[in-house]
Order: C-alpha cells, then sequence, then structure tokens
C-alpha cells in the first residue's frame, strides 16, 4: 500500500514536470529557478525522449503493478515484488545518473526532481522490506 | 476477512481522493493557459548561437558597428530606444555611417521579465519581426513590468502581423533561453556592468546620448578616411 501512495506522489511530480516542459503549466513552484535550469537544458532529454515523460511512464508502471500486487490472488506471491524492485531499482540507478548530472554538470539542483529522487529511493526500500516478508511467509 | 476487505475499500477510496485532489491541484496550475518564464543561467551549447550575433539594423559597408547590450525592462535601455534611437536612425544608421548590432543583457535580479521580452522578441525575429516586436516592447515596458507581461507580448506578436500560433509554440519551446544566456555570458565577459551599454571600436561606453555616440563615431569615420 505504501508502495502504491509513493508511485501515484510519483506520478503526479512527473506530471507536473511534463506539463511545465511542453508549456501547459508556466512556472514552477520551485523557489530559486533551478528547476527551469534543469528543465531548459539539454540534460532534460534522454535518447529523444523528456526525462518528465519517462518518469511519467515510469511511475503509471509501478502504480499499475503495485495495484496488480495488491489483488487477493498475488498478495502472497514474490513474483510482483521482484518486478517491482527490478523495476524501481533501475529506477534508482537512472535518479542517481540525473542527479550526478545535476550536481556536476548542470550545477542546479531542481527541487521537484529530488523529490521525485527521494520518493522512488523510499519506493525501492519499501519493495526490498516487501521482498523480505514475503521470504518469510513463503519459508 | 471483513475487516480486510473493508481495509482493502478504504485504501482503494483514499488512492481515488488522491487521485482526485491531484488532478484538480494540475487542472488548477492549467487553467491559466500555456504561459511561460523563460530560465536563467542555462547551459549554453554552441546550437544556440550558431550563426547567430545579435540583431543587426544597417548596412553591411558601414565603416563603423556599434552594439548596444540593453535589457528591455531597463527605464534607461527604454529612454535610450525611444527618445534616442530615432535621432540615431535617422543619422546615422539610414546614412550607412554606422551598423547597429542589438545583444540581450538581462538584468536578472531586478527586471523579472526581461528574458520574457527578450524571448519574445527571439521569437518575433524568427518570423522577421524582431524591429517590430522590439518597439512595441520598448514601448509598452511601463505597462508590462507591472505584471501580465506574456499575454501583452503576445498581443504586440498579433499587433505586428506575426502568426500567433507558431510565436506561442516558439515561446513555449523556450528555444532561444541559451541564446539569450550566451549574450548575457558573453556582455559579461566583456565587461558589461549595467544596460545600456554601447561597444564601440573595442571600446566600452556606458551613459551615452545619441549626440555622444554621433561625435564618437563621426571621430572614427574620420581617423579611417585616407
Amino acid at each position: 500500500m505504501t508502495a502504491t501512495l509513493l508511485s501515484l506522489a510519483g506520478l503526479f511530480v512527473a506530471l507536473y514536470l511534463y506539463l511545465y516542459k511542453i508549456g501547459r503549466i508556466g512556472t514552477l513552484a520551485c523557489g530559486s529557478g533551478a528547476c527551469e535550469t534543469v528543465q531548459a537544458s539539454r540534460y532534460s532529454r534522454f535518447l529523444g525522449i523528456e526525462v518528465a515523460l519517462i518518469g511519467v511512464f515510469g511511475y503509471a508502471t509501478l502504480l499499475l503493478v503495485s495495484l496488480v500486487a495488491l489483488q487477493p490472488q498475488w498478495v502472497h506471491d514474490r513474483r510482483p515484488a521482484l518486478l517491482l524492485a527490478a523495476l524501481s531499482g533501475g529506477a534508482v540507478l537512472f535518479t542517481v545518473y540525473l542527479k550526478a548530472l545535476e550536481l556536476f554538470v548542470i550545477h542546479a539542483i531542481c527541487r521537484w526532481c529530488v523529490v521525485s529522487a527521494i520518493l522512488i529511493v523510499a519506493f525501492h526500500f519499501v519493495t526490498l522490506l516487501d521482498l523480505r516478508r514475503l521470504r518469510h511467509v513463503s519459508a | 476477512m471483513a475487516s480486510t476487505t473493508n481495509g482493502v475499500n478504504r485504501f482503494y477510496l483514499l488512492i481515488g481522493a488522491l487521485v482526485v485532489a491531484g488532478g484538480g491541484a494540475l487542472w488548477f496550475l492549467m487553467r491559466g493557459g500555456p504561459t511561460v518564464s523563460i530560465p536563467a543561467n542555462v547551459v549554453v551549447t554552441a546550437a544556440d548561437t550558431s550563426g547567430f550575433r545579435g540583431y543587426v539594423m544597417g548596412s553591411d559597408s558601414a565603416p563603423v558597428e556599434v552594439t548596444e547590450y540593453a535589457d528591455y525592462q531597463c527605464p534607461w535601455c527604454q529612454e535610450f530606444e525611444t527618445v534616442q534611437m530615432p535621432d540615431i536612425k535617422a543619422r546615422m544608421i539610414d546614412k550607412g555611417m554606422i551598423r547597429w548590432r542589438y545583444k540581450d543583457f538581462p538584468i536578472d535580479n531586478a527586471h523579472r521579465y526581461a528574458r520574457l521580452a527578450m524571448h519574445a522578441a527571439a521569437c518575433g525575429d524568427e518570423q522577421g519581426k524582431f524591429w517590430d516586436l522590439h518597439k512595441l516592447i520598448y514601448d509598452g515596458q511601463p505597462r508590462w513590468s507591472e505584471g501580465g507581461a506574456d499575454n501583452l507580448f503576445r498581443e504586440y506578436a498579433k499587433t505586428s502581423g506575426l502568426d500567433v500560433s507558431k510565436y506561442d509554440q516558439c515561446m513555449q519551446s523556450r528555444k532561444y533561453a541559451g541564446r539569450i544566456q550566451a549574450s548575457a555570458n558573453e556582455g559579461a565577459r566583456i565587461g558589461v556592468k549595467g544596460t545600456p551599454t554601447f561597444l564601440i571600436a573595442g571600446r566600452l561606453y556606458e551613459s551615452v546620448g545619441g549626440d555622444q555616440i554621433y561625435k564618437i563615431v563621426d571621430s572614427l569615420v574620420k581617423a579611417k578616411k585616407p
């Protein structure tokens, strides 16, 4: 349940950043202007795709899988939790890459990106805890 | 079992409520339509400045080039543009004495709409209407400095005869943020500290009017004559 809430929060953050990126939201509530610097940089695209859009699809996938994992027939099955741990593990690595770009290349820290980073790390942590719980259940 | 089902139902209700609240918040943020802010300190790439060295007015064969570093929201720049510039254009630019090059130098800590104005003018340039939009933006400075700048610039774009949907796309893309930053970086590098500042024959001049520029240019033209 915690994972579902975290992925939903992440989905809204990613949507907010993507709507800004495509010009549907005029200003970002960021305080320092660093969010706009990050969003306007060429690193706001990855392999030609908006990073915020990758976030939208990524969080939507996590939300969907976490909702599936809550269904009675899957709740004691390790496979959805394994999938979530693998997906969020990849997302954490991607986040580390993005944070490194912000710190060492762009020299600006977007607060919303930090929020997203915290959410995805927390999500990964929660799925690892869930995996441990399921191991005990199956044992 | 019943309490578990109730708990799950409550959880789905919570998820539903959060979706409605989050969706509502995003809708609230979007309701004003597409407005834009232009970021400062973006990373400048080679593509940002490729083939661009400022907005030029006057003959390529003019003996002297004057580069103006200015900020649309700076009151002195506005005064220079509206009071001095028509005279400079008639006396020097139209007569082939000088070539005028206009470059952006935003004073970010004082002028919150400067980059937006610069970006609007750059989008005007894309449709061959830079100087039309440039004039309207300076003329309207007292009004848009108070707020609603994005809507007023859009009005100026319409007045200038721009294709407004292309202008909107250009503004929303923020594609010239890097070019504006490159111009600001260049100004800072050569020693520009305020606006308007003029670069004439390798020297920077601040607080000069049309007559002083005429004298400087005249002496340079005379010095170049054999």
